[in-house]
């Protein structure tokens, strides 16, 4: 069974995020890039598959140079080959436009699984798993906390609020995963030395067949007008134990409905 | 906070990355308590040896990673910074690998590398006894030769990292006259379970609890004679030699409990206020973390460019004693210091200097003496020429 495994570069969360004034589009340069976190689980899932059932994993990622970076880790923890979709007139592109884009990327691949996290840490829409489902006519099984395939028959448990469902569809299918489907592993160092001679193909629009009228930030079908960081965070409440700070303390939670 | 290194390749990058994301998820958040409650952590040493990083300075074709000792130690280093005993206990395992990677036969090589650099097996070294620690050749444990090609194996080695726990011992033991000093030195690879083996409870320490450092029996314990590394009464030069490198990895580690202190103190120094400010404003503070910081980045730098010397094939064992010395001297100096930087706070268990500074200790005792690094550098200069 061949999977491709789809990888976004995002800024790393433990560093100051900041949007580019410029065109509105994040500063990519501003911050460390890594993996997006889910990305992580889904790159382990498609490794797990693999070693039950064979077959070959592919990273694809749509992003600039420095997403090699997160194309060699993603090799370096165990897929076999990678896919960079990389053209300037990819810039600024948005949700739909990325799920076109990687549909049409993914037509240069043979493949009977798509696995990629649920949503991203920075733009955060989750909905490139949906899109790209519709973009290839595939099936999508969404928000998936375990993945069980037989034959050509793939069956997942989707993560809802008050447990999950079952849901099964036929390969090839899209998959998006939530952290609870694994424990991502980490990279061997024997995997690293490997990752340098594991082919990685760059493509640009032209050699998946994009249509640079349906990408870019002057076609993207939804615009960012304008950002303010994010207020900086009220003093708390203080509340002083005159005897009754747990029946307050309680209260608290029962209002924020944690309790 | 992230110390700026300069690494020979992108994969030795890659390698660092992956060694802090592991001090961070599978170090940081138990190393308190084990060191609080004694407890070894070899499920810590298998992950090791999963993520290859169990032979990192050794020959890729015999399971090791082929990295410069300027790479690997730089991993150490980052190892003991969040864990001494996961980082020492990683230099000590190198360390008995050495006489069998580096004079061991082909067929030894073969048969016994690839479990130790590339498996998840676990190393001691066996060299001091109760009372031959600085005066090393002057050990008593003895290897009969059984007159069948093998050996009968009859004494006791104290202070042993691992004992107990290993899966493996490369130990040092008489072959000859008991007069004869150093000459008559053996080395041997000796499997943990071979019967005769057994090891003492651990000691009572005053730090690096986790790492149990135990007495290790060898009572009329046989070997055939493939256990030999080396020639009969090749031993002590093989002992020297791989203590050469493991200095190194002592250096780097208490560059590591040195960071790790300095890291601890900064981000107190900037958080505390006392008379209306942070403490870290306070000249007689913001020096005494300056002068941390530079004795570090002196010592981290020594110890590389002892390593740089290794690896391009030149002597580096004077430098390597000076790196042991330096490095250990400065991580006892800075443990003590960013003790003093949290006041009260820092003579607690809550915060980790206290630990540090217990650790470092010990740093200045293994693999030499502090005053036998000076002897081994003092020599150097009136030998030469
Ligand atoms: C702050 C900010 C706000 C934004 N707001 C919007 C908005 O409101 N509407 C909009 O349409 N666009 C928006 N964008 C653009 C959006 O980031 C991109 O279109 C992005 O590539 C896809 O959206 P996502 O990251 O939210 O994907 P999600 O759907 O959250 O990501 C799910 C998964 O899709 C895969 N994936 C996503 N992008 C890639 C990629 N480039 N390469 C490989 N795999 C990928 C990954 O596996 C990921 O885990 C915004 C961008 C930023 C930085
Ligand atoms: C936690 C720990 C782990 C250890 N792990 C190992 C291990 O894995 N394998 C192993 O073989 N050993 C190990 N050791 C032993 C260690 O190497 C010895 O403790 C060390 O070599 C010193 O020997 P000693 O303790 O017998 O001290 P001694 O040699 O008795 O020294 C006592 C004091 O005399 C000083 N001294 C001795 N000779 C001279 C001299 N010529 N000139 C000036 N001063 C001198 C010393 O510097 C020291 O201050 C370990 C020790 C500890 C504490």
């Amino acid at each position: 069974m061949n999977i491709v495994v789809l990888v976004k570069q995002v800024p790393d969360t433990a560093t100051e995020r900041k949007l580019s004034s410029d065109d509105n589009t994040l500063d990519r340069a501003a911050s460390d890039g890594v993996i997006n976190e889910l990305d992580e689980y889904a790159i382990e899932e498609a490794l797990l598959l693999r070693e039950k059932h064979g077959g070959e994993v592919t990273v694809l990622t749509m992003g600039p140079d420095q997403a090699t970076d997160s194309i060699r880790k993603a090799l370096s923890m165990g897929a076999d080959k990678a896919v960079h979709l990389s053209d300037e007139a990819l810039h600024g592109s948005d949700a739909l436009q990325t799920a076109y884009a990687l549909s049409k990327a993914l037509g240069t691949v043979e493949f009977d699984l798509v696995v990629l996290g649920s949503e991203s840490t920075d733009a955060r829409t989750g909905v490139v798993g949906a899109a790209l489902a519709e973009y290839l006519g595939l099936p999508q099984l969404t928000l998936a906390g375990k993945v069980d395939v037989d034959g050509s028959a793939i069956k997942v448990q989707r993560q809802t609020d008050y447990g999950y469902d079952v849901v099964e569809a036929q390969l090839p299918a899209v998959v998006s995963v939530v952290e609870k489907i694994n424990e991502p592993r980490y990279p061997s160092f024997k995997l690293i030395m490997q990752a340098k001679k594991k082919p990685v193909q760059k493509l640009a629009i032209a050699d998946a067949g994009i249509d640079a009228a349906g990408v870019g930030l002057a076609n993207a079908t939804t615009e960012t007008v304008d950002f303010a960081a994010a207020p900086p965070r009220a003093a708390g409440t203080v509340v002083q134990d005159e005897g009754d700070g747990g029946v307050k303390a309680a209260d608290f939670l029962a209002e924020k409905k944690f309790v | 906070m992230l110390v700026e290194r300069s690494l020979p390749t992108p994969e030795a990058n890659d390698l660092l990355d992956m060694v802090r994301e592991f001090v961070g998820k599978e170090l940081a958040p138990r190393v308190a308590a084990d060191e609080e409650n004694d407890a070894f952590p070899r499920d810590v040493f298998t992950l090791l040896g999963r993520s290859g990083l169990l032979g990192l300075p050794y020959p890729g074709e015999y399971g090791g990673g082929g990295q410069p000792y300027e790479v690997y130690l730089q991993v150490v280093e980052e190892l003991a910074g969040g864990w001494l005993a996961v980082g020492l206990g990683l230099s000590v395992h190198t360390l008995s690998c050495f006489p069998v990677a580096e004079f061991g036969s082909d067929a030894q090589r073969a048969a016994l590398l690839p479990d130790m650099l590339g498996g998840e097996r676990l190393g001691a070294y066996c060299l001091s006894e109760a009372h031959s620690g600085s005066d090393a050749a002057a050990m008593s444990t003895r290897a009969e030769a059984d007159g069948a090609g093998g050996y009968l194996l009859n004494g006791a080695k104290s202070w042993i990292t691992h004992g107990g726990v290993a899966d493996f011992y490369t130990l040092f033991a008489r072959t000859g006259a008991a007069d004869a000093k150093g000459k008559d030195i053996t080395c041997f690879h000796i499997p943990a379970d071979t019967a005769g083996v057994a090891a003492d409870p651990p000691e009572r320490k005053m730090g690096m609890c986790s790492s149990p450092t135990a007495a290790v029996r060898f009572d009329a314990a046989r070997v055939d004679g493939a256990a030999r590394i080396g020639a009969a009464g090749q031993g002590f030069p093989i002992a020297l030699a791989a203590l050469d490198s493991g200095r190194l990895g002592i250096a780097a580690c208490a560059v590591g409990v040195a960071q790790a202190a300095l890291d601890t103190a900064v981000g107190y120094a900037r958080e505390r206020r006392q008379f209306d400010r942070p403490i870290a404003e306070f000249q007689g503070v913001g020096f005494m973390l300056a002068d941390m910081a530079t004795h570090i980045e002196a010592a981290r730098e020594l110890y590389l460019a002892a390593a740089r010397r290794r690896d391009a094939g030149h002597p580096f064992g004077t430098q390597a004693a000076m790196a042991k010395l330096f490095a250990t001297d400065t991580a006892m100096r800075v443990t003590t210091d960013a003790v003093q930087v949290l006041g009260g706070y820092g003579y607690t268990r809550d915060f980790p200097v206290e630990r540090l500074m217990r650790e470092a200790k010990v740093l200045q005792i293994v693999e030499g003496t502090n005053q036998i690094q000076r002897l081994v550098i003092g020599r150097s200069l009136t030998r030469a020429v």
